[in-house]
């Protein structure tokens, strides 16, 4: 049965895998800044900051929408998820602050080199910090250590423990090689320059190793880490199929870009993490906040959430159009001229 | 520092932080498209250079507005849980719609800002005019969530639980319309005349400079018109508040005692203990007038209600003088350019009035923050008003001291980076 609230759930997880495969790239972006090297090093950060700089502010806006959905439809758990888990939410916001206001400066600051490098820096570290705060939340979303009285609705927690743990810290870096496969495989597509599609090559073949590794990883620690969704990953009807799937299209991609077919491995690659992001969903689902939070009972009254999906459903309806025309202004043929633009039409 | 009071300081120093910015995100477009519109009217390139150069400076401003804005949304939980718990759900809706307005202004400011070279110029102008759209949209939703928790609507309490949740009730709670006026008038106002303030210093120094001669006509208008309408929004919030709020009315009024025919102080120092403001200027039965239309109207005052339901008078009192004062003077500011312009058929470019317009540039910004303090204090000690106190939304979090201090630390850093980037960057005449 579609209830309401699992309408909106599947909105939000929608919303998260868009996220992943747009912000989630930008932040990729400011990875292989931060591990920019070799002779075409400020090449590459050139191509990242051309390749971002017009669509990370709308990127953005969409874990806004999560955040926004969360405690509109499901507030008791947006209320135990926001105080269990202060820390690393709060670190991400000074890494979303950080990145977003360093790569504006840098763009605008362009006084000299060595301040120009320091903004560098300091969007490259908090892109990478943020992604990883992100994974620890959710990894400790899905770890079942956030407990919620049910007689007060307050949650029990030391607001460390229930984040400070293995599983939380794999799944963060999980993100972060996601963010970074991603980033590298749109990048290699970015540019005419073989040697600089090549250097973002190398860059996916390695990211794509490391979400394999940690995708093993977290599937390992997760038996002691996250115990529901290792139930949900390891004995549902679904799971085996699925997870043979998302390998099958992970190795698929490897192989797209091994042999240097771009075109294909950009689509395979948002594939594979839309199968993860949604394989976790599913593994976690109906739980929002594991173990004593569901979507069902943490859900907003159907007064609030029928007017909410209409306007999702609305809203929705105008967003398309004017994300395909942004899309397709910076990211379709006229990608080519780039290299002949001003920076910004000064 | 109390758990409580550092959250409420880590609030009010975000709200204040992000207001700038977000309100330099909202007005600036109109700026840009007005002066982009006259550039494909009359193919005056200096309109094309002018629209260029605000929309970098609004560049800068919008990415700090939307990093800033995306904290507050977090904040809302990570500092007030027990408040989203219980208000989330009725105060989802403006929250909702304010996304997609963000999504909006995001999308084609990403299309404006980078698509000059690659869009059509008609296609181009008209991005600006959805940021506008999007923006404006963005604070009046933002503004609505706001007037809730002044005024609460759209649900019903049974047994201490919430039923009856009418979220569109909510958003059309009966201060919504006075409070989103108020601010997106304030916004252009501010903006038009921190604009203005920074071409006119360029112009006492190199009067011919016809750059910034047709940025200062421009922000002036804009200033000049949203200075005449704003206290006509000033007056509906006047009597919005001693219908609905009249405890707030009362702090900013000080008027202790309720009484008929209430005078307006200007001025003054209350005195929280005593329960007495000394020192006012007091204007006999003009509270009356301005807040009933009737001068001899009834005034509730703070000893209506207990001690404890009052928010701090003298801050609420100050602040709102404050704000009436910096508006008094930019609506002179208005009125005088107006005049000037009219009478001389030419821009108002006296020195004295360049230097005057120079002097206003900050005023709107102090207005605002004073606005706000006003609105945020004077609700205390509830945050929603009547139904739950500030000290009940709280979270368990320990410590809170640490990250206020993180952000604050954080927020003054980025605050002298984009003063020191406005100056070396859009703060200079341009090579004609």
């Amino acid at each position: 049965m579609l209830s309401l609230e699992f309408c909106i759930a599947c909105v939000m997880l929608i919303s998260l895998i868009i996220y992943m495969l747009t912000g989630g790239a930008d932040f990729g972006g400011g990875i292989w800044d931060l591990f920019a090297t070799g002779r075409r090093a400020k090449a590459q950060r050139s191509l990242i900051a051309h390749a971002i700089a017009p669509i990370w502010e709308a990127n953005h806006v969409w874990l806004i929408v999560i955040v926004v959905l969360l405690f509109v439809a499901f507030p008791v758990a947006f209320a135990a998820i926001s105080t269990a888990l202060h820390i690393p939410l709060t670190l991400m916001l000074i890494g979303i602050v950080l990145r977003g206001t360093a790569f504006v400066f840098r763009t605008y600051d362009v006084q000299s080199d060595i301040i120009h490098r320091r903004w560098s820096r300091l969007f490259a570290i908090a892109s990478a910090i943020t992604p990883v705060m992100l994974g620890i939340t959710l990894g400790a979303v899905a770890s079942g250590t956030i407990h919620v009285d049910a007689e007060s609705g307050q949650v029990e927690t030391d607001f460390i423990s229930t984040w400070f743990a293995p599983f939380p810290f794999a799944i963060g870096f999980f993100t972060l090689t996601l963010c970074a496969l991603l980033a590298a495989v749109y990048l290699t597509l970015e540019t005419e320059d073989t040697e600089l599609r090549e250097d973002f090559r190398r860059r996916a073949l390695l990211a794509a190793v490391g979400v394999g590794a940690m995708a093993g990883l977290s599937f390992i620690l997760s038996a002691e880490g996250a115990p529901t969704i290792r139930r949900g990953l390891g004995s549902a009807a679904w799971s085996i199929p699925f997870q043979i799937l998302t390998g099958a299209v992970a190795l698929w991609a490897i192989w797209t870009i091994w042999n240097r077919q771009f075109r294909l491995a950009r689509i395979l690659v948002p594939i594979q993490v839309t199968l993860i992001v949604f394989g976790w969903g599913l593994a976690q689902y109906p739980y929002l906040v594991t173990p004593d939070l569901t979507f069902s009972n943490t859900a907003a009254p159907d007064t609030v959430l029928r007017p909410l999906l209409i306007v999702l459903i609305a809203g929705g309806v105008l967003l398309v159009p004017a994300f395909w025309y942004l899309y397709t202004v910076f990211k379709g043929a006229a990608r080519k001229t780039r290299q002949t633009d001003g920076e910004i039409g000064t | 520092m109390s758990d409580l009071l550092a959250a409420r300081a880590q609030m009010a120093m975000s709200l204040a932080f992000h207001i700038i910015f977000a309100v330099i995100g909202i007005a600036m477009p109109l700026l840009m498209v007005i002066a982009e519109g006259l550039w494909l009217k009359t193919r005056e390139e200096i309109y094309l250079t002018l629209a260029k150069r605000w929309a970098k400076g609004t560049a800068i401003m919008f990415a700090v507005g939307a990093v800033s804005g995306t904290v507050l949304s977090f904040e809302l939980g990570l500092l007030w849980p027990n408040f989203m718990a219980y208000a989330g759900p009725i105060i989802g809706m403006p929250f909702s719609l304010e996304g997609f307005a963000f999504f909006l202004e995001a999308i084609f400011l990403g299309l404006y800002l980078y698509g000059w070279e690659r869009i059509p110029q008609y296609a181009h102008w008209f991005a600006g005019v959805m940021v506008l759209l999007g923006g404006t949209l963005s604070g009046i939703f933002v503004v609505t969530a706001n007037a809730w928790m002044n005024t609460p609507t759209g649900f019903s309490i049974v047994n201490g639980e919430v039923t009856d949740v009418d979220p569109i009730a909510a958003m059309l709670n009966p201060s919504s319309f006075s409070q989103a006026l108020h601010m997106t008038i304030a916004a252009f106002l501010t903006v038009g005349f921190a604009v203005a303030g920074i071409h006119a210093y360029f112009l006492r120094r190199d009067p011919n400079n016809l750059f910034h001669r047709r940025a200062f006509a421009i922000a002036l208008s804009v200033g000049g018109v949203f200075a005449l309408l704003q206290p006509i929004s000033g007056d509906i919030s006047a009597k919005k508040l001693a219908k609905h709020q009249p405890i707030k009315l009362a702090a900013m009024e000080a008027q202790w005692e309720t009484e008929r025919g209430a005078p307006l102080r200007i001025g003054g120092i209350p005195d929280e203990d005593a329960e007495e403001t000394r020192y006012a200027l007091e204007i006999p039965k003009a509270l009356s007038f301005l807040a009933h239309f009737d001068f001899n109207a009834e005034i509730m005052g703070l000893k209506a209600v207990p001690r404890e339901d009052r928010p701090p008078v003298a801050i609420v009192h100050f602040a709102f003088q404050i704000m009436v004062a910096c508006g008094i003077v930019l609506i002179i500011a208005g009125v005088l350019g107006g005049w000037l312009a009219w009478k001389h058929k030419r821009l108002p470019d006296q020195r004295w009035y360049l230097r005057f317009v120079t002097f206003c540039a900050p005023l709107g910004f102090i207005a605002i923050e004073a606005g706000w303090t006003v609105t945020e204090v004077g609700r205390q000690p509830w945050i929603i008003y009547n139904y739950m106190r500030t000290a009940e939304a709280v979270t368990s979090m320990p410590n809170l001291v640490v990250p206020f201090v993180s952000f604050t630390v954080l927020y003054i850093f980025l605050s002298i980076i984009v003063v020191i980037l406005l100056r070396r960057q859009i703060f200079q005449s341009p090579d004609l």
